[in-house]
């Protein structure tokens, strides 16, 4: 099992964020964690990635448990940040370095890879992305676009066996929005593991062959995407749905619900 | 009447979005002027960090006003070398520290006893204090700032951590030049989204309401966001030492200017006691 969560939960400032959650994640699987705003997606993700700590349960990768101690070790640490890469639903908050170039290469030199090697796989991800002519730019000062591709190389470099993305398409133009949905999909050649936290169910089907729902940090519900699809009545109680009234065309004004891309 | 007030409105909040562009801009400048053609760009940054420390040790020690001001021409000379403008080392560190310290130091000019200056409520021995306090802060920023726009940012980071200064100290530097621009940008952003949303004209009373609301959600979003950008950097590995792509070598140029720097100090510590 890669994940496995134990009835853990997880409060700041006096919000209970992720609410005695549980649930397992296989190897080799492609999850989406669907949820409206504030469902606790975020910080499942961030549990996930041994970034924040649950006051109670557990969540094992791997049959480890991520906890504190484990992670200031380096023999747990150095293969966990090696295997396991996340990317913010804020780019900003990944771009931190003087040049694109430096950006993207700041993951494998924390995790000492050889130099020669960390130049090569830096200049090919770079490629891949079609970011190549931003290298020497800096991060700051990129599109929104551009920078959400920044941010996905400096992870992707790391050829990591599971990939946690917290919103991953939002503020993307539709062309870029769909290249992003293609790597996804050819991500690892289906042999690695996707997360994917989000409430868009547009590209559900393409990214995911397993969904959790959550609903004010509990888990609301789990099945195939093609179910989750079909539950209208669920969809409209987690708030990933809703109705409202419009015309299509000269038609007469009606209301039946409808899923947004990118409402957040 | 109402143009009168448009004008003023736009006056404060474009001044203040200008003020804080010209704030990032200065921000980046450092990273800019470190990769121009000069003497110290071309130092190892082990030899450069040595060698500001040590000429501020120096300073530190001096007893005497004539060699602070000669560091003092030092590093002027070296940054003029180094491609950095003068007006660049005008504008960020001399008037700055003349106004900080000098008003630190103004009450010595009077407090401190001793014989009256040609007549003035001011002492020599006042004159002196007040002196070294000001030139001593002048030549460390101006040192500083030298080696800052001579030297990427990460350089500097890894010299120090080479250096066996501690980790925490190192990474408490590195966050808040990333937590400076953070906040620059997210009060530019903040900015022009009122701007965005300003109708009607401002009372100076409103201006001074709106920038005291300002700083204290600026500070809350800037604490969150850097709050992120730590976890994200821990997300990729980061814990605490500087790695950088670019490996630090001596080469025999290095070897002089650790030499001069060497011969510098010293002599400025003999001479100055």
């Amino acid at each position: 099992m890669l994940f496995d969560v134990d009835r853990v939960t997880y409060r700041y400032e006096g919000v209970t964020a992720v609410d005695n959650l549980s649930l397992r994640i296989p190897e080799g699987s492609r999850v989406a964690l669907l949820g409206a705003n504030g469902s606790g997606k975020s910080t499942l993700l961030r549990l996930l990635d041994g970034l924040i700590f649950g006051q109670s349960g557990a969540i094992l990768f791997r049959g480890e448990e991520l906890c504190e101690e484990h992670l200031s070790d380096d023999a747990f640490a150095f293969p966990f940040r090696r295997n396991v890469g996340m990317v913010f639903q804020n780019p900003v908050v990944q771009l931190f370095n003087p040049t694109v170039f430096d950006e993207v290469a700041f993951g494998p030199l924390q995790l000492r890879w050889p130099k020669n090697e960390i130049r090569h796989r830096v200049s090919e991800i770079l490629d891949r992305l079609r970011i190549g002519h931003l290298k020497d730019r800096v991060p700051h000062r990129l599109s929104g676009g551009e920078k959400k591709r920044v941010a996905l190389a400096s992870v992707l470099v790391l050829d990591p066996a599971v990939l946690l993305l917290d919103e991953p398409a939002s503020s993307l133009d539709p062309r870029s929005h769909s290249e992003l949905i293609d790597l996804l999909v050819d991500w690892g050649g289906g042999a690695k593991s996707v997360i994917t936290a989000t409430h868009d169910l547009g590209d559900l089907v393409d990214i995911a062959d397993m969904c959790f729902v959550l609903d004010c940090g509990r888990l609301t519900a789990e099945g195939r995407p093609g179910d989750i699809l079909a539950d209208r009545e669920l969809l409209e109680r987690t708030n990933l749905i809703h109705a409202h009234r419009h015309r299509h065309g000269s038609a007469e004004l009606h209301s039946h619900p409808h899923v947004h891309r990118d409402a957040g | 009447m109402s143009g009168v007030h448009s004008r003023r409105r736009a006056g404060f909040i474009e001044h203040t979005l200008e003020g804080l562009r010209s704030a990032m801009e200065r921000a980046l400048y450092a990273e800019t002027a470190a990769s121009r053609r000069g003497l110290l760009q071309q130092l190892d940054p082990r030899v450069k960090v040595a060698g500001v420390v040590s000429l501020i040790v120096s300073v530190a020690l001096a007893a005497k006003l004539w060699l602070i001001a000669a560091v003092i021409a030092l590093a002027v000379v070296l940054a003029a070398l180094s491609a950095i403008p003068l007006r660049s080392l005008a504008g960020r560190a001399w008037i700055g520290v003349l106004f900080f310290s000098g008003t630190i130091a103004a009450p010595a000019l009077f407090l401190t006893p001793g014989t009256y200056y040609r007549g003035l409520p001011i002492t020599v021995q006042g004159l002196r204090t007040a002196g070294y306090l000001v030139l001593r802060g002048e030549a460390a920023t101006t040192l500083m700032l030298v080696l800052v726009y001579t030297t990427p940012w990460m350089h500097v980071l890894k010299a120090l951590r080479i250096f066996r200064v501690p980790v925490v100290f190192v990474v408490i530097l590195g966050m808040t030049c990333r937590y400076i621009l953070l906040m620059l940008e997210t009060a530019h952003e903040m900015f022009e989204s009122r701007k965005s949303r300003t109708v009607n004209a401002m009372t100076p009373a409103e201006q001074r309401r709106l920038a005291v609301a300002s700083s204290g959600v600026l500070l809350g979003k800037t604490l969150h966001l850097s709050g992120e950008v730590y976890l994200a950097m821990q997300a990729r590995g980061f814990r605490g030492e500087v790695y950088l792509l670019d490996d630090f070598r001596m080469r025999r140029l290095d070897w002089l200017a650790l030499g001069a720097f060497a011969l510098l100090a010293s002599v400025s510590i003999w001479a100055g006691r």
